[in-house]
């Protein structure tokens, strides 16, 4: 069984998930946890998301893994302990923890409410605190402590297992559609990849009353998408007549996709001035061309996950509309088979791990 | 044959091929409709589209080519050839853009002109820069099939609606390149909301668009920064076209110590570059606004755009009304093109001398007093 690294031992013990090494391979682990400080929240988990994010950290796809890794950033749970300071949350409440659990509060970006785009944003795993740089540890695990700020009331309106995406793709989805605009009504919007990201954005889409094209390389996707999430029409992205047929409809699209792509036949489905919004992290940089951009006014802007004060409004937003994540529920000792299926894009659309039910510390 | 396609003779230099030689070409005008201006060209400014078209480098040209324009009509089609080759798909979706530069006095106007009258000076420019309908003012087609010949010639024809007045207080032949370098970065200052004073703007590449882009950046009250490979026009940036400070672009640590200062960045240059530095320049919620036309597609690091909610947008010319207000402006502030005037049998020389980037920054050939119309 493994343990944290000498060094970083905390008071309070904690039990959860961790991979050790690029392999990715998750297993048991103990370690510990901060006292409840005065600002602190303590949330015991019932369920956390498995966002692409954390395949991609375990693997180390990005480079900057630090094991042992405990991965989860789609946190729902019930607040057990609170410090003497916190008064938006009491015992008993249940509450979200999303991407960050941290950031400087004092530029520009945290004083818009904008914490995610804090040059000094600490992750809720694998990222460093600022007040002692102690390590971060996620969601697959039975309990975090988390500063007030960095903590969300999870409405009474939506089912905690289906609602734990949310505070990753929910939030990314929903600060890009605010920021860039996609919001108005009767607008057209082209959905690139519909996986975690992609079936949220379409459900968000329709509830703003967008008119929603998924655009996707699967051709078996369509029932599902135009069927099952109420997308009005489907593009297969591999059909250069259907593309052609299409040139300059959307108003907007949203790139989900993380495998590495061409941006050229995005440019042309927009209109003029239209936009196109980069949520996903392919590995290579895209190809680009210039003349249809310059030629139309384009423009493609990226989005990262969002702020706490409109994840709070997001979760809300999603209240009211009735829009959850579509989830495959798993126990915690299935996420390495879960992990390999999601690497093969197997999953419609989240897998969601039921922490409270299935993470049974061994010893 | 062009010479005799309309009723009205008209003279002008043309490219015959791609090797872009220019000579003299006698063809002929439309006759003044009740919509039409007609005037007598003083100054045509060069624009570096015309050095791409007149050498077919963009795919497209047809000729004889009197230049003036880019047309993007004929792009499209070899591009959809393309596409069922080789399931590369991209856009070149008309809008064509309509560059020209050019500047004359009004000798005739159609009966229903209310715009201006005769011995205004006036300016051919460009078809609203957006709209798929667009013809363009050389290399492209009008209604009726006949080719349209841009502005190194004696007289042009155009609607009024399409032609904008120059005030007085602007030299006529500074202010040709107004009408394509100008508009081209003026538009997307506003449009991007980079025209707000103390915001902070950098400009790439200092030629017949950058130093445009300084001057009109300046006169909104910007702090604008010259982003070059070219140490030696430091001193130029910033002591003649009054720019605020200058980075050496192939200078990393140059780069890097203005990481995260600027609301806008204007991108003019055409050559392939990198990306990556200039949206490290960026602050968050920044953007980099391409007006030049690299002839491959550039590489995007997504990573790039998602830190700090950055985008990369495009812009070429502006539409008609836009033109005129930036014309009005540019006469608020004295902004004129900084120019080397050339009779017109210069042209090829120049031409060769633009390839080089040996000009500052603009060339006007002063038509009125050199273009012979031969025997």
């Amino acid at each position: 069984m493994a343990k944290a690294p000498a060094g970083q031992e905390f008071p309070r013990k904690v039990f959860g998930w961790a991979a050790t090494d690029k392999s990715g391979i998750l297993a048991p682990f103990h370690f510990s946890r901060r006292e409840n400080g005065d600002e602190d929240v303590t949330v015991k988990i019932q369920y956390c998301g498995v966002c692409h994010s954390d395949l991609h950290m375990i693997k180390n796809d990005w480079g900057v893994a630090n094991y042992p890794l405990v991965p989860g950033h789609e946190i729902v749970g019930v607040v057990t302990m609170i410090g003497c300071q916190v008064s938006e949350f009491k015992v008993g409440d249940r509450v979200g923890v999303g991407v960050i659990v941290d950031s400087c509060r004092s530029c520009e970006s945290c004083h818009q409410d904008l914490e995610n785009y804090c040059p000094q944003a600490v992750f809720t795993y694998n990222s460093f605190l600022l007040k002692d740089m102690s390590k971060t540890y996620g969601g697959y695990s039975d309990f975090i402590v988390v500063d007030q700020r960095f903590v969300v009331r999870f409405p009474d309106g939506l089912p905690p297992d289906a609602g734990a995406p949310l505070l990753c793709a929910g939030t990314t989805v929903y600060s890009s559609m605010k920021y860039y605009g996609v919001t108005e009504p009767g607008k057209h919007l082209g959905v690139c990849g519909l996986g975690g990201l992609g079936h949220i954005v379409v459900k968000m889409g329709k509830a703003f009353g967008l008119k929603v094209t998924v655009i996707s390389s699967s051709p078996n996707k369509e029932a599902e998408a135009v069927e099952r999430l109420g997308a009005d029409s489907f593009l297969v992205s591999s059909d250069p007549a259907k593309i052609k047929a299409a040139f300059g409809t959307m108003d907007y699209i949203i790139d989900t996709v993380s495998a590495a792509h061409s941006l050229a036949p995005l440019t042309a489905l927009l209109k003029v001035s239209g936009k196109i919004v980069i949520l996903g992290l392919p590995d290579k940089p895209m190809e680009l061309p210039f003349f249809p951009m310059v030629m139309g006014r384009k423009l493609i802007g990226g989005s990262n996950i969002g702020g706490m004060k409109e994840t709070q409004e997001m979760l809300d937003f999603c209240a009211k509309h009735n829009i959850t994540a579509d989830i495959e529920l798993i126990q915690m000792e299935e996420i390495n088979t879960a992990m390999e299926r999601l690497s093969k894009s197997d999953v419609k659309y989240r897998f969601v791990i039921d922490v409270g039910n299935s993470l049974k510390s061994g010893s | 044959m062009a010479k005799h396609e309309h009723p009205v003779a008209a003279f002008g230099w043309a490219a015959r091929d791609s090797s872009g030689h220019l000579s003299p070409f006698n063809f002929s005008r439309r006759a003044t409709g009740e919509n039409d201006v007609t005037f007598k060209v003083l100054y045509c400014g060069i624009c570096h589209s015309d050095l791409h078209n007149i050498r077919n480098e963009w795919g497209g040209s047809t000729y004889p080519m009197v230049p003036g324009y880019v047309n993007f009509e004929l792009n499209f089609y070899n591009c959809i050839a393309a596409l069922t080759n080789s399931n590369a798909l991209f856009n070149v979706w008309p809008p064509n853009i309509l560059r020209h530069e050019v500047v004359g006095v009004v000798t005739e106007v159609g009966s229903k002109v209310t715009k201006f009258k005769v011995g205004d000076k006036s300016c051919a420019n460009d078809l609203e820069n957006y709209c798929p309908d667009m013809i363009v003012t050389y290399n492209s087609k009008y209604n009726d099939g006949t080719t349209t010949h841009g502005g190194y010639s004696n007289i042009m024809v155009a609607d009024e609606h399409f032609v904008v007045a120059i005030p007085d207080s602007l030299p006529l032949d500074g202010a040709a390149p107004l009408l394509c370098a100008g508009i081209t970065v003026y538009s997307p200052l506003r449009y991007y909301g980079l025209d707000k004073p103390g915001l902070h703007v950098g400009v790439v590449g200092l030629g017949g668009l950058g130093h445009m882009a300084v001057k009109f950046a300046k006169a909104m009250g910007l702090k604008v920064t010259v982003i070059s490979t070219s140490p030696s026009k430091k001193q130029e940036a910033i002591e003649r076209l009054g720019a605020d400070s200058f980075l050496d672009s192939r200078d990393q640590e140059d780069m890097q110590s203005a990481n995260g200062t600027m609301d806008g960045i204007i991108d003019t240059v055409s050559a392939i570059h990198p990306l990556q530095p200039l949206l490290g320049l960026l602050k968050s919620n920044g953007k980099l606004v391409m007006v030049g036309a690299p002839s491959k597609p550039l590489q995007l690091p997504a990573f790039s755009l998602l830190i700090g909610r950055k985008a990369v947008g495009g812009s070429i010319i502006g539409g008609l009304k836009e033109t005129q207000e930036m014309i009005n402006f540019a006469s608020e502030h004295g902004i004129v093109s900084d120019i080397e005037v050339i009779p017109m049998d210069y042209v090829n020389k120049a031409m060769e001398r633009l390839e080089r980037a040996d000009v500052r920054y603009r060339f006007v050939i002063d038509i009125e007093n050199s273009l012979k119309i031969a025997a």
